[in-house]
């Protein structure tokens, strides 16, 4: 992406700087659109640590989290958000089995626009199913993990916590290593950190790794330790339990041995680099507790306060139109 | 009825044609009643023969009329499944006069690809052909026996070619399309693999093996090679893989599941190669009418395929008009082909064959519109798509249908 995509925020008037109307993944997202929602997340950080009077700006609104598939800290991150904003907020937990069959997605979404919702936040199990319920509803949508396609605040989160802790993204050398494949984290993740100039590199067993990787503008590696040569940013993701014994890989000490991010294999990446993770974490297989709680190297908790900023910021900004704040009408 | 079709072109050259009845005749008879095309087409358009439609999954007779189809063969993925003779007669009554279905019979019991299907009893009650459906047989010892056995029943195997340990869930062929939606995806190879086996256990059986659909390059360089060296093997494929490629999934356009899945633009360019080349024997249109319950959903919880029956003539006119083949050899993909894999004496303008006539305009324009789809469902990826080429005018045995 050409430097020149970078604009500061300030310099775009009002609603012009971000025209979507849902935040259904990075993909359609230009660079200075994610570092608007950036900037935008950095207030509410100080807020948050402050313990700020009340800002109740989404107050009357109501907040649907409409979550297909089990999560608990995405799902308390965006009621704490909504909250904290003083929006109603109301979490409907579908089982996954009931809606996976005929027109119920679209019939969830009919339903759930006619109850007059004012932000709906969603997440599924099928990639694209968030999309799909963007089209059928009249307030915007707010993808919170669809399939193995995207997970947007994810990406943001993760880009804040690293500019902010590194001071800048672009030129930062960041690797994402795990199961790739199957990771929205790290579709997300490699399309907020490439868009801002990040170098990304991409660690995983063949088996893991997605064909056409290099397409994102990322550097495979299946070796690790070649991997976390100069790193800035070491992003481990998490293995998932049923792909962990024989599936796709052998088993888990055998993961361990090639990818687990230990303090000896951590010292190939620089001196100062940080150490994240999405949660939640597997101890002693894609990560030691040492590393994990590292205090000046791990970012892993910070990453979680950070997500409540950003969700902040998300609510914020896509309901300015509604709300009918000046600039965004 | 004898009947003398005047003032139109036949592929052949010639300017008119003459039935008796339902059949074809050579000699122009006196007291024929004479059709004049030039007052049915501009110009009198083109009489061709009548479309044999290879491979359908369901039996839509509006659609196929709009689409100036007279024959199909029906695939056995049916419920009941076409593995039993009084389900094989009540298939081959389903559409007639209009359209006559050439049930293909499931070459195992079920389709389950386990135990061999009655296709002595089942070719007795009208199919044409034996095939594997949807589904590859995965098990080679399985596939071998049911090759040795049509052999000897005279009976063709028709064959889905995606090695099936490949495929598994994939909804989509492996590449940067379906690596950005995050959809299950299998290599395109899984089609090779399918081939090359069922191409080796066809060559050691000597039985007659037809691909339904191929659509990689890999795929056409193995069925090249087989008939290069004399084997009776033929492929098929639809106008999706021809015209389109995996691309026109993005945005998780369900329309545009089909099975096997899109592949990439350098198979596709494969695909049109092999056509122009004669590798292609068959283009069929796999029509398969999805309502929104099964294509409204999330792409991988979709049901794979198309509505295909009313726009495959004019897609295959987009072929002869973008010159990759030309309009006599359409024809053969079309009908001539298809008629020779089925046995059955249509597919062509001649003395004897079946008087299965449709006329057309090659160059009416119009464009594709899946809410205004005679067919049961409009699921096209084709949707919107402007396309030259009508269906003017259409007999089934002699007898005026459209």
């Amino acid at each position: 992406m050409p430097a020149s995509d970078h604009r500061p925020a300030a310099q775009i008037p009002g609603g012009a700087v971000f025209p979507h109307r849902h935040l259904t993944g990075i993909a359609g997202l230009k660079p200075h659109q994610i570092l608007f929602l950036l900037d935008e997340a950095e207030q509410w950080v100080d807020a948050n640590r402050a313990h700020a009077k009340p800002d109740k700006r989404l107050a009357g609104l109501t907040q649907i989290n409409a979550f297909f598939e089990n999560s608990t800290r995405t799902l308390l991150s965006f009621e704490i958000a909504g909250k904290r904003l003083g929006a109603d907020v109301v979490n409907m937990h579908a089982a996954q089995s009931s809606v996976k069959k005929g027109e119920t997605l679209i019939d969830t979404a009919v339903t759930l626009n006619a109850m007059r919702a004012d932000v709906i936040v969603i997440r599924h199990g099928s990639s694209g199913a968030v999309q799909l319920i963007a089209t059928k509803v009249d307030c915007p949508v707010l993808n919170a993990g669809d399939g193995w396609h995207e997970h947007p605040t994810q990406a943001l989160l993760d880009a804040l916590t690293i500019r902010r802790r590194r001071g800048s993204i672009a030129g930062q050398r960041v690797v994402i290593c795990g199961d790739i494949l199957h990771s929205r984290v790290a579709r997300s993740n490699m399309l907020a950190l490439t868009a801002l100039a990040a170098e990304v590199r991409v660690c995983g067993p063949a088996t893991l790794m997605p064909a056409a990787i290099e397409r994102m503008g990322v550097t495979p590696f299946a070796d690790f330790d070649t991997a976390l040569d100069g790193a800035d940013v070491v992003m481990m993701l998490r293995l998932q339990n049923e792909r962990m014994s024989g599936a796709f890989i052998p088993s888990t000490r055998e993961y361990h041995l090639r990818y687990g991010l230990t303090d000896e294999r951590l010292a190939r990446a620089k001196p100062d680099a940080l150490v994240m993770h999405p949660g939640p974490m597997n101890r002693g297989v894609e990560i030691t507790s040492s590393v994990a709680d590292h205090p000046e190297r791990s970012a892993i908790t910070e990453q979680v306060e950070m997500g409540v900023a950003v969700r902040m910021a998300c609510l914020d900004v896509l309901t300015r139109r509604a709300r009918g704040v000046e600039g965004w009408a | 009825m004898k009947r003398f079709f005047a003032n139109s072109r036949l592929l052949s050259g010639a300017d008119s044609l003459s039935i008796d009845g339902d059949t074809i005749v050579a000699d122009v008879q006196d007291d024929a009643e004479v059709i004049d095309c030039a007052k049915l087409a501009r110009n009198g358009g083109i009489l061709a023969p009548g479309i044999i439609d290879l491979g359908v999954f369901a039996v839509d007779r509006k659609a196929c009329r709009a689409g100036g189809i007279t024959r199909v063969g029906l695939m056995p993925d049916q419920s009941p499944v076409l593995d039993d003779p009084g389900i094989v007669r009540r298939a081959a009554l389903m559409g007639k006069p209009d359209l006559w279905v050439h049930p293909l019979a499931a070459a195992t019991q079920g389709l389950a690809g386990a135990d061999l299907a009655e296709m002595a009893i089942n070719a007795a009650a009208g199919a044409r052909a034996v095939a594997t459906g949807r589904r590859w047989i995965s098990d080679s010892g399985v596939m071998r026996k049911v090759l040795a056995y049509a052999r000897d029943c005279g009976l063709t195997v028709i064959a889905h070619a995606e090695d099936s340990g490949l495929t598994a869930n994939a909804v989509a062929t492996e590449g940067e399309t379906a690596m950005r939606l995050g959809l299950a995806a299998a290599p395109s190879i899984a089609e090779a693999l399918a081939i090359a086996r069922d191409v080796a256990l066809a060559e050691e059986t000597g039985a007659r093996l037809h691909f339904r659909q191929v659509t990689t390059a890999a795929g056409f360089d193995l069925i090249r090679r087989a008939k290069a060296r004399g084997l009776p093997v033929t492929c098929g494929i639809t106008p999706a893989h021809l015209l389109l490629s995996d691309i026109d999934i993005l945005d998780f356009r369900t329309f545009a599941h089909l099975s096997p899945p899109l592949r990439a633009e350098s198979d596709r360019q494969a695909a049109l190669a092999a056509l122009a080349d004669g590798t292609i024997d068959v283009l069929a249109s796999g029509h398969d009418p999805r309502g929104p319950e099964e294509k409204r959903l999330p792409f991988a919880d979709s049901e794979p395929g198309m509505s295909g029956t009313e726009t495959l003539f004019a897609l295959g006119m987009t072929l002869v008009h973008n010159g990759t083949i030309d309009l006599p050899r359409l024809f053969e993909l079309l009908a001539r082909n298809p008629a020779r894999i089925l046995g059955v004496d249509a597919g062509a303008l001649e003395p004897g064959l079946a008087a299965d006539i449709v006329l057309i305009d090659p160059d009416a324009p119009w464009q594709i519109s899946g809410a205004e789809m005679h067919a049961r469902a409009g699921n096209t990826p084709f949707d919107g798509m402007p396309v030259q080429g009508k269906v003017i005018k259409l007999w089934k045995g002699g007898r005026e249908i459209a």
